[in-house]
């Protein structure tokens, strides 16, 4: 009886292309996403702690923090309301329109953020359609923290309802109209059926909304009037740092900034990776 | 062309789907590998046609060591359980494209392509479907253009991932008779999966019995089910009727049942297993067995009676089942509750522990 | 008489009301008229003024660069999305997920830090930059920047629209082809390309939109030199920073257009893409 040789087939793959689209790929990424990381790298690595910690701390760059945290928070909340109730009414309900509403979810996607800024700008501003009337009932929008959290909710609105949309779509109506039949109410078949499918995908919504909403630079500057200490996101932070030619002081900020994001990124990964799967049974 | 597979394994990651599989395929004949979700059988046919590769062991087509061919060389046609149809190709188009995948020199020029195709299309008389979609069709038609289209390029071995297995009863027996009157015209080998054992002992010549990754028994389908070799195999094959107990002189007892073992010398705790067809009702014991029963169901079932048994005055963990005719069941007439006992006529015998079992007969 | 469906939870005809109302409403106030507004400042002067400043010099040569960095941008990104969607979903190697999540990377990073990286490295004090510029070769604030930013914030989409798609599809229909001869090439164009068409052109639809709207990013390394670095989007900001608000939103209007071209074109990829899906005859001879 011949020996058993080991399987090794030529190619080992059964499908085409596996050299060809990892070639491919490794390169796209390492040039594109890789590379650049390495000219932060460079100019942080050029830094004492102590500088960094200098520029990372300075009060102004911290206020930026805390005014890009907190906005963006609360409009990732927003979002999270408004897309779910989105979400819902285009899933569950007819009505005209809902065809251009459903087409229109994703305008913050394909509009650029700066034409997002000045039209915002625009609506709020003290003259503007919506600006004018919310002065009268003493509601100051453009240059202040309200008109960040604006424009911040605005440029995410399709991360929510998009993440949303198909976890409602494909809730079996079986399971509903099992607890109806039961005798349960409709805001406790909601508790108790519904939402227990629907939070990981919402959560995952407002996460990704977040995510963005910290990141937002061209629809925010434009409404935000800029006010160090008031209305200055960390974005412009780093923008106004690099008009002053002070990459250091940049990189540092951006490194911090970039730290946070990947983190979020990660986490959201993991997070979908785990419920939304299970939810799904992929 | 025939297969020989010579201590396959295969391990996904630190699952083992398949155990030393050494397996003669015939030339020529339709062979089914047959058993339970998990058994391995898909897997082995999947590294057969290349698509998967095995971690251990050696594959031969004829004399053809293949094990290291990738697919597009081993000339085999593949048949999956869910068609996998071109969506956006038409029926006739599906048919055509292994003959349009040919290299330049061996391809034949579009006039005898259309030819061939149409050709297989009658074969599988469905010529007036030659261009529609596959979304147009049944199932039943859309297995039938998967079969054309992989006989297309002539291969020299068809594989089966449970052809039949998504389609609903009368479709299932139509195309299982289509098969096999194609199989006896044409003569190509054939493997084909399923866990249907009515399937599979009405199509094959030969069939594989799988459970858990290893072969369970390699027999024709009337020896396999004259005489399984195993526990496993009895239980897939179809209901049994079981009584265990402890055999001594010659008789094997529990409470108030026995039955005698003709040419049995052991002694020891025993299962005797006896199938519907192998035993018979009596109103009386008799020098065979003392087998006593209350009746407890009497199902129609279309060509015969059914009736089921709760054993009286002793245990068993299943109930019986016995066939009876239709003439002896309007004779005898029997009611829910009456008493009645059975006597055996081909037993089958396993030690404790055994697996193999001895065949007992009675005379 | 309607057939009346099982009762589902928020079917009752005032909830109903309410909350498609409420929708309809915050849709209307936060997503149309903002859109309408554009239109509106953008003809706030009159056709020919209208005219007029989308005819400017500058602005024509804005909307030329940005046309330009969009049309090496798409390309580039339409190959890479579809190469790693091939890997990632036909494929089972160690780092597949690790590389699925890094394709998600420009989606979560600020454009701001994306600009930064590059300006970084590129620029005349990064440690490419620098030995680039031996050569005298500046790739910062001219337009070989712009597009390799541009390139980064936008190469997701692509691969993002086409990875759940194959997933979803499974691979049933590339193994028929493989045991029925087919080789790389043509199993890809005639099986694999046939089923990923539409969400193949929304993901170029999209990557184009995104590239001609890069703002952020574009700001840090283009140097917003008027006439010859500036792209459409920061030429909207110069002329709103110029106070010349017509003129802004005149640019910003060529943009909208795009952006609602581009939600057409979704509108018509999905429902088109959906009917593949669904396996439903389409322009197909019903019979």
């Amino acid at each position: 009886m011949a020996h058993a040789s080991p399987l090794k087939p030529r190619s080992k793959r059964v499908l085409p292309g596996f050299g060809l689209s990892l070639g491919v790929s490794l390169l796209f990424i390492s040039l594109v996403l890789l590379l650049p990381l390495t000219g932060l790298v460079a100019e942080t690595a050029g830094m004492t702690w102590s500088q960094f910690w200098f520029v990372v701390s300075d009060p102004r760059v911290v206020e930026s923090y805390k005014v890009t945290l907190w906005t963006a928070f609360l409009a990732s909340l927003f979002n999270g309301a408004f897309g779910l109730l989105l979400a819902w009414v285009l899933v569950r309900y007819e009505f005209p329109g809902k065809r251009l509403i459903d087409a229109m979810v994703d305008l913050p996607f394909a509009l650029p953020t700066a034409v997002a800024g000045i039209t915002l700008a625009t609506l709020f501003s003290t003259s503007g359609w919506y600006g004018q009337w919310l002065e009268t009932i003493g509601i100051s929008v453009a240059y202040t923290p309200v008109g960040i959290i604006i424009a911040m909710a605005f440029t995410s609105i399709p991360f929510v309802v998009r993440t949303v949309q198909p976890v409602l779509e494909e809730l079996p109506p079986e399971d509903e109209e099992a607890a109806i039949t039961l005798g349960a109410s409709d805001g406790r078949v909601f508790r108790k059926v519904i939402f227990p499918s629907l939070w990981p995908a919402l959560l995952t919504g407002i996460a990704l909304s977040f995510t963005r909403s910290l990141g937002e630079f061209g629809a925010v500057i434009f409404i935000a009037g800029n006010t160090p200490y008031e209305t200055e996101v960390t974005s412009l932070m780093l923008f106004v740092r690099l008009q002053e030619f002070d990459h250091a002081a940049a990189s540092a900020i951006a490194s911090v900034v970039l730290l946070v994001s990947l983190v979020l990124l990660f986490a959201i990964n993991l997070w979908q990776g785990r419920y939304l799967r299970r939810l799904h049974g992929k | 062309m025939s297969i020989k597979i010579e201590h396959l394994n295969k391990t996904f990651g630190s699952f083992q789907a398949l155990r030393d599989i050494s397996l003669d395929i015939p030339d020529g004949k339709l062979t089914a590998l047959l058993g339970p979700s998990g058994s391995g059988k898909t897997t082995l046919l999947r590294i057969i046609a290349g698509l998967e590769n095995a971690s251990d062991g050696r594959i031969l087509f004829g004399d053809r060591d293949i094990s290291r061919l990738p697919v597009k060389q081993r000339n085999v046609g593949f048949v999956f359980q869910h068609y996998a149809l071109f969506r956006h190709m038409t029926v006739a188009q599906n048919v055509a494209f292994g003959l349009e995948s040919l290299p330049r020199n061996q391809r034949p020029p579009k006039t005898e392509i259309r030819k061939t195709v149409n050709r297989l299309l009658e074969m599988i008389q469905l010529p007036e479907l030659a261009n529609r979609y596959p979304a147009q069709l049944s199932g039943g038609q859309k297995q039938r253009v998967a079969l054309a289209r992989a006989l297309a390029t002539r291969p020299d071995i068809l594989l089966l991932d449970e052809p039949f297995g998504a389609l609903d009863a009368r479709v299932r027996k139509d195309l299982r008779r289509w098969l096999r009157g194609l199989h006896d015209e044409f003569h190509f080998t054939s493997v084909f999966v399923t866990h249907d054992q009515e399937e599979a002992l009405e199509l094959s010549d030969q069939v594989v019995v799988m459970s858990q990754g290893q072969v369970e028994q390699v027999d024709s389908p009337t020896r396999l089910y004259a005489n399984p070799t195993s526990r496993f195999v009895f239980d897939f094959l179809g209901h049994v009727n079981i009584i265990s107990g402890t055999v001594s002189d010659g008789w094997l007892q529990q409470g108030n049942a026995r039955v005698s073992l003709p040419g049995v010398s052991t002694s020891g705790d025993a299962q005797l297993y006896l199938r519907p067809h192998e035993v018979h009702l009596s109103v009386e014991p008799d020098s065979r067995a003392c087998l006593p029963f209350t009746i407890e169901a009497i199902n129609l079932i279309g060509a015969e009676v059914r009736v089921e048994l709760r054993p009286d005055g002793w245990d068993c963990d299943d109930i019986w089942e016995v066939g009876v005719s239709h003439s002896e069941f309007s004779r005898w007439q029997p009611q829910r509750g009456d008493r009645c006992f059975v006597s055996p006529e081909i037993g089958h015998l396993f030690r404790n522990g055994d697996n193999r079992p001895q065949p007992v007969t009675w005379p | 008489m309607k057939y009346q469906s099982h009762h589902r939870v928020g079917d009752q005809p005032w909830l109903r009301r309410t909350l498609i109302l409420a929708a309809v409403a915050l849709s209307a106030l936060l997503l149309a008229i903002p859109l309408v507004l554009i239109f509106t400042q953008a003809f706030s002067a009159g056709w020919g003024a209208l005219v007029s400043n989308i005819g400017d010099r500058y602005t024509l040569h804005a909307i030329g660069l940005t046309l330009f960095v969009a049309l090496l941008t798409v390309p580039l990104n339409l190959v890479f999305g579809t190469a790693l969607a091939w890997l990632v979903t036909r494929f089972r190697f160690p780092g597949r997920k690790l590389l699925v999540t890094l394709i998600d990377v420009p989606f979560a990073v600020s454009p701001v830090v994306a600009g930064l990286l590059y300006l970084l490295l590129y620029g005349r004090n990064g440690w490419l930059g620098s030995w680039l510029a031996d050569y005298d070769v500046q790739l910062m604030f001219s337009w070989p920047g712009i597009v390799m930013v541009t390139i980064f914030v936008t190469c997701p989409f692509v691969a993002r629209e086409l990875i759940p798609l194959m997933q979803q599809q499974g691979t049933e229909e590339e193994e028929a082809a493989v045991t029925l001869g087919a080789s790389g090439w043509r199993l890809f164009r005639r099986v694999t390309l046939p089923n990923i068409k539409w969400a193949l052109i929304y993901g170029v639809v999209l990557t184009n939109a995104r590239a001609v709207g890069e703002f952020g990013a574009v700001s840090v390394v283009s140097g917003n030199i008027r006439g010859q670095t500036n792209t459409l989007p920061l030429h909207v900001e110069l002329l709103y920073q110029d106070y010349n608000i017509a003129g802004a939103f005149a640019a910003a209007s060529l943009l909208a257009a795009i952006a609602i071209l581009t939600l057409a074109i979704k509108g018509v990829a999905e429902w088109r893409q959906a009917r593949l899906l669904a396996r439903e005859p389409a322009d197909r001879n019903p019979q």
